[in-house]
Parts: C-alpha cells; structure tokens; sequence
C-alpha cells in the first residue's frame, strides 16, 4: 500500500528537469530604491485615502460648533499653496543642478525648497494655533477632529521632509554629489512631489468644497 | 509629455551607473510647464470659491475636475510618471492603489451617508409628531 504510494510520486521528481542561474544576476547597490521608495509611498497614500474617508463621513458633523465657514480663511489657504507649489518648482530647480553636477546650485535650491517647506509649516502653525485659540479644538467637533488628524498628518509629513532635506544638504556638504547622495535626493524629490498632490486633494475638498457645503 | 521624453536622451547615460535607465529628472521646460499648469489650475478654483460668480454646484464640479486634471500635472511633469519606467511596476503599483483609494473611498461615503439618513434621529421624531 505504501510502496505503491510512494512510487508514482517519486517519478515526477525524477524527470524534471531544474534550471540554475550560473552566475546571480549582477544588481547595482540602490538599482531598486526607487521602486521600493515608490511603493512606500503608494502605501502613504492609502493612509491618507482611510484619512480623506473619514473627513468625507465627519466633515459635516459641527455637533453645533463652528463650520468651516466660520473658521476657514481662504486667502491664508491661497498662499499656503503657493509656498508648497515654489517649494516643488525649487525643488524640480535642485534635481535639474543635481544633473548638472552642480553642488553649489545644488545646495542653493535645496536651502530655498526648505525656507517654501518652513514658511508652509509656519503658516499652518499660525492658522492651528488661531483655530484652538478661538475654541475651535479637535475635541470640538466630529468635523474638527478629522480635520486637525488629516491637515495635521500632511502637515507633519512636510515636518519630517525638511527634517531629511536638511540632513540630505548636510550630506551633499560632506560628500558632494555621490551616487548615494543622488539616489537619496531623487527618492526626497518623489516624496516632496507627493506630499504636493496630497495637498492639492486637502485644499480642494478641505477648505474650498467646506467653504460651499 | 513630448518634453518629458525627449530630454530622457541626453542624460540617459549619466544614469546608467545607477542601473535605471528608464528614470529621467524632467527638464527645465518640463518643470515650467507643470508649474504653470499648477498655478492655473490653483488659482481658478480659489477665484471661483472666493469670489462666488457661479452657482454651487457648478463651482463644486469646476473645483473638483481642476483638482484632477492638476494632479495627474503633478503626476506627469513633477513625479515623471510614465508606463516604462522601472519597467513598468510603478505605474502597476500606481494603478493599484488608485483601484484601493477608489473602493475605500467611494465605499466609505457610500455606506456612511444611507447610515446617518436612515439612523437619523430627527427621522423618528417627525413622525412622532405627525
């Protein structure tokens, strides 16, 4: 019972014929950087999908507070967006020296991408800090509490980005235009692109459709 | 889009030592391009919004179309999304999360407005009233 068993699945085994690589595909180090650094953010990108749901399901809940027309000032929305869109054209200024070789320019457009990033930031600080001020908390409303999780976590991504952008200036100083560096600038340069298209979808269904809800 | 590739010949080789050689930069005129898009498609919904020249609904339509065309812009001329690129994976990966943020969101609101309209507690007490 077993011997025959065994037999017929033994036999397979036998006739196949198993292929080896002579040699392991020669990759270069950081060849996939840029894909894994991609799919990283296509993962960010879901967080702030589940983000952007729930201020779609909350975001009319005021629980007889202030709505986004009491609280919202466009005209500081206005110019928040025009600090993260010069932050992404310096930064396209910075990959474009990057190319050319050039450090110095290099590091000239990085430093001016990081002062639109902390102007950015300081302005949503402003605009956070006059919200509590006034009462408008994220333990006020349903509404208020997705809005503060969702600018918030935007807003601590565009923190952690200037964080990198001034370690990735303090590295290009040290070591100048290596491969690494570069591979490290382009991987930056995707995530500060991206956090711009994150931020087109806040500024439209955030603050403009809030202001015709 | 015709910008985007036919600067990817000239640095082609400068990449090759990072073993990518389907990853291009952009160039200056990409960039520009994309920018001024940007700023177009910015600026006509904050216009429409701030001002109110058109009906809301209209204006939310406006608001929400420009929002899609800036992000592909985005996509296209600042992140250098194309089909070739590492092969073809980013853009699969790309695809991808769209179909998942499309579901999650689409369903999320779907299931969460027929909740609150029919677990609204007003509901119940109009009727008690008539």
């Amino acid at each position: 019972m077993s011997a025959t068993a065994v037999q017929p699945a033994s036999n397979p085994i036998d006739d196949k014929t198993v292929f080896y690589l002579e040699e392991e595909p020669h990759h270069e180090e950081g060849s996939s950087t840029m894909l894994g650094f991609w799919l990283y953010l296509m993962s960010d990108c879901l967080i702030f999908a589940m983000l952007f749901a729930v201020f779609g399901v909350l975001g009319g809940n005021y629980a007889a507070g202030p709505g986004p027309k009491e609280l919202f000032d466009l005209e500081l929305v206005a110019l928040n967006t025009a600090m993260l869109l010069f932050s992404s054209i310096t930064y396209g200024f910075a990959m474009l020296a990057m190319d050319r070789n050039n450090v110095k320019q290099t590091q000239v457009w990085l430093a001016i991408t990081g002062l639109f990033g902390l102007a950015f930031l300081g302005i949503e600080l402003y605009e956070f800090g006059h919200l509590i001020h006034i009462g408008a908390t994220p333990q006020r409303s349903a509404f208020l509490s997705s809005f503060f999780t969702l600018v918030g976590t935007h807003g601590l991504h565009v923190t952690f980005g200037i964080i990198w952008l001034v370690t990735l200036m303090v590295q290009v100083g040290m070591k100048g235009l290596i491969p690494a560096n570069k591979r490290r600038l382009m991987c930056l340069s995707m995530f500060w692109h991206f956090l711009d298209v994150i931020w087109i979808g806040v500024f439209t269904f955030v603050y403009l459709m809030g202001m015709l809800r | 889009m015709s910008a985007a590739k036919s600067d990817h010949s000239p640095e082609s080789h400068d990449v090759d030592h990072l073993g990518h050689e389907s990853h291009n930069h952009g160039s200056f005129k990409g960039y520009m391009i994309g920018f001024g898009l940007s700023v177009i498609l910015t600026a006509i919904p904050f216009a429409l919004v701030m001002t109110g020249v058109l009906p809301t609904n209209a204006t939310a339509m406006i608001v929400m179309g420009a929002a899609a065309v800036q992000i592909v812009v985005h996509m296209i001329y600042f992140l250098h999304m194309n089909s070739k690129s590492e092969g073809g994976w980013t853009m699969m990966a790309l695809i991808f999360t769209i179909v998942i943020v499309v579901i999650c969101l689409a369903g999320s609101l779907w299931v969460m407005y027929h909740l609150n309209t029919n677990m609204m507690p007003t509901h119940d007490m109009t009727q008690m009233g008539g």
